[in-house]
């Protein structure tokens, strides 16, 4: 049973990059997008541009994994091709772990391209590259885990588009993209808390700084609980939905 | 003959907000046997669809025991889901992928080995006459070219028994007439076919057996000559009546003890239009529907977008 689940969840994935993600729009949109917002405030607030990396990477795996994977599952339902996953040999987790694995190879591959341009600009000294890569996978694992609870929670395309906006946005600036948390007043940092991009966004900045393993614990567990708790959620949502 | 499909007391109650909850399947019994052509004939709401989701394992029954090939459907759900095929109502392949990728992707998913993969699914095009589209995306085919090929997908894994929820709902008389050859053709492989309809002519050109769901209940099963031979004086009166503009009305009545009553009865429901014709015939399953089930045959086609090319030709 479990050769059966792996099985299905590998080619769920092979079959959702060459369907919906591997697009030519799909591409430069998932690469555009987190450079334009950083442009953007690079350009009204020149600095440290090496200390926005990790927010940027932070960013592409967030808009990476999870905005066409929040549409996928919700528009295969909505076609009905989601059932024929259903009917298929393997089980319900397996199922929705194939619609991760998808989201997560798409925003790992476009992280990739801009991790490879930004360390070319910027160099790579001091570099954590376990912690580095540990922290994309965690981060994409619980990005991925979001876009598809939110892809299961609703019932259109449309409204899977603006829940997921509705959590990325605030997020985007709360998570210490752009600003600090320690520059954020007391109750923003305790809302920056709750969310993974926070985590994320630190893990990512002790990796590129060469900073201690012991500093990005904190973060890598967080992300670890986002990841198994978001993915529960939409296993069990899902489960709900079918009958 | 060995029992395919083995079903006791399947009920399925869907709870209903501020209203009593909705009885879809009301406690229904029945056995299919390996190899034949099982139909499940009822209008539109009937249950057809609600028993094929429970039957697969897509919807969870309220009550009941279902056995397929041998195995309880609550406990080895996975291992039924391997031997079996499963043709939805809705033609539900992959828009984005080509013919020949969705058959791909379901023999992946299926554990069909890679070495089989290709000349399987070459094989399927050719059988269903989609060779010359193998490279066209699923969204670009026909509505009967749609339904052949999510038809093949549903048998790219060699199933034993496969279940077909309306396959030639909405579709031409060709391909409507394609699909059900192909549908025969499966019988003659050995393959066990669960089939819901509700074109009655379909079922009685297709099906070994056919059992009559009406409400949630099962009204009737048997053998389409069985359920025929069930109907008193083995007649049926069909008046041929003048209508406007040259066309003409057909009305038919089971004769319940003699023919001479039915002309009579038919005589006072025509009111005086002109008769053209009075013949006598066999029984349809057409008229066992409307017997058993006090139902008009046009209830069947009532919401289901009409005449179709499933009840016309064959």
């Amino acid at each position: 049973m479990l050769v059966d689940d792996l099985r299905g969840m590998v080619y769920i994935a092979l079959k959702d990059l060459k369907a919906y993600y591997f697009k030519a729009p799909n591409i430069s949109w998932g690469i555009l997008f987190p450079f334009a917002f950083i442009l953007a405030f690079a350009i009204r607030n020149p600095g440290d541009l090496r200390a926005l990396v990790p927010g940027l990477l932070a960013l592409t795996v967030l808009f990476g994994t999870s905005s066409m994977e929040a549409i996928v599952i919700v528009f295969e339902r909505r076609i009905g091709s989601l059932e024929r996953l259903f009917l298929a040999p393997l089980r319900l987790p397996a199922l929705l772990a194939g619609k991760l694995l998808g989201g997560m190879a798409f925003g790992l591959t476009v992280t990739l391209v801009v991790l490879v341009m930004s360390l070319a600009i910027f160099g790579a000294r001091g570099t954590n590259w376990l912690l580095l890569v540990l922290a994309l996978l965690l981060s994409a694992t619980a990005f991925s885990a979001m876009g598809a609870f939110v892809s299961v929670a609703v019932k259109e395309v449309f409204e899977a588009q603006t829940l997921a906006n509705f959590i990325r946005f605030p997020m985007m600036f709360l998570g210490g993209v752009f600003v600090p948390l320690d520059a954020m007043p007391g109750w923003l940092q305790v809302v920056a808390r709750l969310l993974p991009l926070t985590y994320s966004v630190e893990a990512l900045r002790v990796a590129l700084s060469g900073g201690a393993w012991s500093t990005a614990w904190l973060d890598l567990g967080a992300l670890a609980s986002f990841s198994g708790s978001l993915f529960w959620l939409a296993v069990r949502t899902l489960a709900r939905r079918m009958d | 003959m060995t029992t395919v499909i083995q079903v006791t007391g399947l009920t399925k109650i869907f709870p209903v907000k501020n209203r009593p909850p909705l009885c879809a399947v009301d406690g229904i019994d029945f056995t299919v046997q390996e190899g034949e052509v099982f139909g499940f004939l009822g209008p539109n709401g009937a249950g057809k669809t609600c028993t094929i989701r429970m039957l697969t394992g897509l919807s969870r029954p309220t009550a009941g025991q279902v056995q397929v090939l041998g195995l309880d459907l609550a406990t080895d759900l996975p291992r039924i889901k391997k031997r079996i095929g499963v043709v939805p109502e809705a033609s539900n392949l992959y828009d984005e992928l080509t013919a020949f990728d969705n058959l791909v992707f379901s023999m992946q998913l299926y554990g069909v080995p890679r070495a089989e993969r290709k000349p399987r699914a070459e094989e399927l095009l050719r059988r269903f006459r989609l060779s010359e589209k193998r490279d066209t995306p699923f969204a670009k085919l026909s509505r009967g070219m749609k339904r052949a090929l999510t038809i093949a997908a549903a048998l790219a894994h060699r199933p034993q028994l496969v279940f077909l929820d309306e396959p030639t709902t909405g579709l031409d008389v060709m391909s409507a007439r394609a699909l059900r050859g192909m549908i025969a053709g499966l019988r003659d492989e050995g393959v066990t076919v669960f089939l819901t309809t509700h074109y009655l002519e379909e079922a009685e050109r297709l099906c070994d057996r056919v059992a009559i769901i009406v409400k949630g209940k099962i009204v009737a099963l048997d053998t389409v000559a069985a359920l025929r031979s069930g109907i008193p004086c083995q007649m049926v009166v069909e008046m041929t009546l003048a209508g406007a503009d040259g066309q003409t009305e057909k009305r038919r009545v089971v004769c319940e003890d003699s023919v001479e009553s039915a002309v009579q009865r038919l005589f006072a429901e025509a009111r005086g239009r002109r008769v053209l014709a009075i013949d006598t015939l066999r029984p349809s399953l057409e008229d066992v529907f409307v017997q058993l089930t006090g139902l008009s045959a046009e209830v069947m086609l009532a919401e289901k977008g009409g005449k179709g090319g499933g009840n016309a030709g064959g």
